[in-house]
């Protein structure tokens, strides 16, 4: 047995929300961060809308000093970094002049600065490499953001960056999670991010994976588990969550959000029904079922699933998936929400904000609603039933709750959370 | 361009990079970019680029070695300006 690990802080920049109060109140109310994108119309993207946090300067002068702010053209490092200091001042942390031996970082990334890279690329195409400055190479570099809150936050643990896609955010929890509960380190702050933009989004547009239907309506525009879902709505942001170790958390007298009790990361292999962008549907219930063994918990027990739900086609599939690893289904399977209906595909730090949600959830003992899904997809209907899916924000104690997120590469993780009841 | 001028047009250049906020405010033909004014040794390349684009010159590789403090870097501009 190792360390038990507990969640001792949260922050996010989400589509619908900027820091937990702004984001608990959206997830409650449904409240989509959806809008139309005229920078995207103007570039002919079929898809004119997105899921794009609203950071103001006067919130980004709190977290970057004057030199910071005139070279920074990297989205994700933005919110990353705003995210990833909001958990920790959450988790009652103090930033400190001598580095924290304890405390590092898994902070993930599916890119880094793709903006300051055009800019870079431009540049060196016009021969002017010497006009890059200074920041070219750590506002691009994958760990950019890992490297920022190493700095600011004065991390003396391992600080680094993982990178899977579209499982980037919970992989970065379950790796923080192994670190403490081997005793690596007493406290990392995990999470993920993902820049905003064409050049990020364009990819995505171009597979036809993103929505073209909903341009007018962008609100009603990601539909999870809906009869009429037509592709992911692109979305960036970040998500954080301080991990610490409970005798952690119980010398400092922090208030605990939940514990993570275990799970499991694998892949499909791109077999079997697997490929670079969808999952091998064995592969995936083999993840969901290590991670509820590797918990030590009952499939039964679970109160609530957070999917990794898309608004794609896939979304019956994933619910399949579900029934046949926890053998529950109809009015026995447990509730189940899609953050994405109110932000979107935040792609590498969809896990990161989707498990933020999930935190409050089990804290405050709420569900937040699905929206979008008034016509739930027929396969789906006839598999679990409609009241465990729900569209009006339930206030219940849930104890359990099992999060999963699939990426490109055919890549999974799962991850079981449960309410800490103060001793 | 006579020295004060330049030297006050060099503060305005430098504040965004200058940690140590009294020696800049102290600056003088003496001052060096980091062991006075505390400037990351990584900024002087911005610094430099940002000199370049106020009085439309460029400085070489060998210059930008040497413009480690205000009179280098007065001196500098000053042939640059000449040549032009």
């Amino acid at each position: 047995m190792g360390n038990r690990v507990v969640i001792t802080g949260l922050g996010v920049v989400a589509p619908n929300g900027t820091g937990i109060a702004a984001f608990r109140e959206a997830i409650q109310k449904g409240i989509s961060g959806i809008r139309y994108e005229e920078q995207l119309a103007a570039l002919k993207f079929s898809c004119q809308i997105a899921g794009r946090p609203i950071v103001p300067e006067v919130l980004q002068q709190q977290y970057f000093d004057e030199l910071e702010l005139k070279q920074l053209s990297s989205s994700g490092i933005i919110y990353g970094v705003i995210a990833g200091m909001q958990a920790w001042a959450d988790a009652g942390l103090p930033l400190t002049d001598t580095p924290d031996w304890d405390s590092g970082t898994v902070f993930g990334a599916g890119s880094s600065g793709v903006d300051k890279f055009r800019e870079a690329v431009y540049k060196v195409d016009e021969l002017q490499v010497r006009r890059l400055g200074s920041t070219a190479v750590t506002q691009t570099m994958a760990s950019g953001i890992s490297a920022f809150l190493g700095g600011k936050l004065a991390l003396g643990n391992q600080v680094t960056t993982n990178s899977s896609a579209c499982t980037t955010g919970a992989e970065s929890v379950l790796m923080a999670y192994e670190r403490i509960r081997s005793g690596q380190a007493k406290r990392m702050l995990a999470g993920s991010t993902a820049d905003s933009g064409p050049y990020i989004w364009g990819g995505f547009d171009a597979m036809k994976v993103s929505t073209f239907k909903y341009n007018e309506r962008p609100e009603a525009a990601s539909r999870p588990m809906s009869a009429t879902a037509s592709g992911i709505v692109p979305g960036s942001g970040a998500g954080a969550l301080v991990l610490e170790s409970l005798d952690s958390a119980l010398e400092r007298g922090a208030a605990i959000y939940a514990e993570v009790l275990g799970g499991h990361i694998n892949s499909g292999g791109q077999r079997n029904g697997g490929s670079m962008t969808a999952p091998n549907p064995d592969a995936v219930q083999r993840c969901i079922s290590a991670a509820i063994r590797n918990a030590g918990i009952a499939a039964a027990d679970i109160d609530l699933i957070n999917g990794h739900l898309t608004a794609t086609g896939k979304d019956a599939e994933e619910i399949e998936n579900w029934c046949i690893a926890l053998q529950r289904k109809g009015n026995d399977f447990p509730y189940i929400n899609a953050l994405k209906s109110m932000v979107g595909h935040c792609l590498s730090a969809s896990g990161s904000i989707e498990l933020v949600a999930v935190a409050l959830q089990l804290k405050e003992g709420f569900i937040s609603p699905n929206i979008n899904c008034e016509d739930l997809h027929p396969d789906i209907a006839a598999l679990v039933a409609r009241e465990r899916i729900p569209q009006q924000l339930l206030y219940k104690d849930i104890n359990l709750v099992a999060k999963a997120s699939f990426g490109f590469g055919d890549v999974n993780a799962c991850i079981i959370l449960q309410k800490y009841l103060q001793p | 361009m006579d020295k004060e001028t330049f030297i006050e047009q060099l503060r305005e250049i430098v504040r965004p990079y200058a940690k140590n906020q009294e020696a800049l405010a102290g600056i003088n033909a003496n001052t060096d970019f980091i062991t006075d004014l505390k400037i990351n040794s990584a900024n002087l390349v911005d610094v430099v680029l940002d000199v370049e684009e106020k009085y439309d010159i460029v400085i070489q590789n060998e210059e930008m070695e040497r413009m480690l403090n205000v009179q280098a870097a007065m001196d500098i501009v000053e042939a640059k300006l000449k040549e032009k």
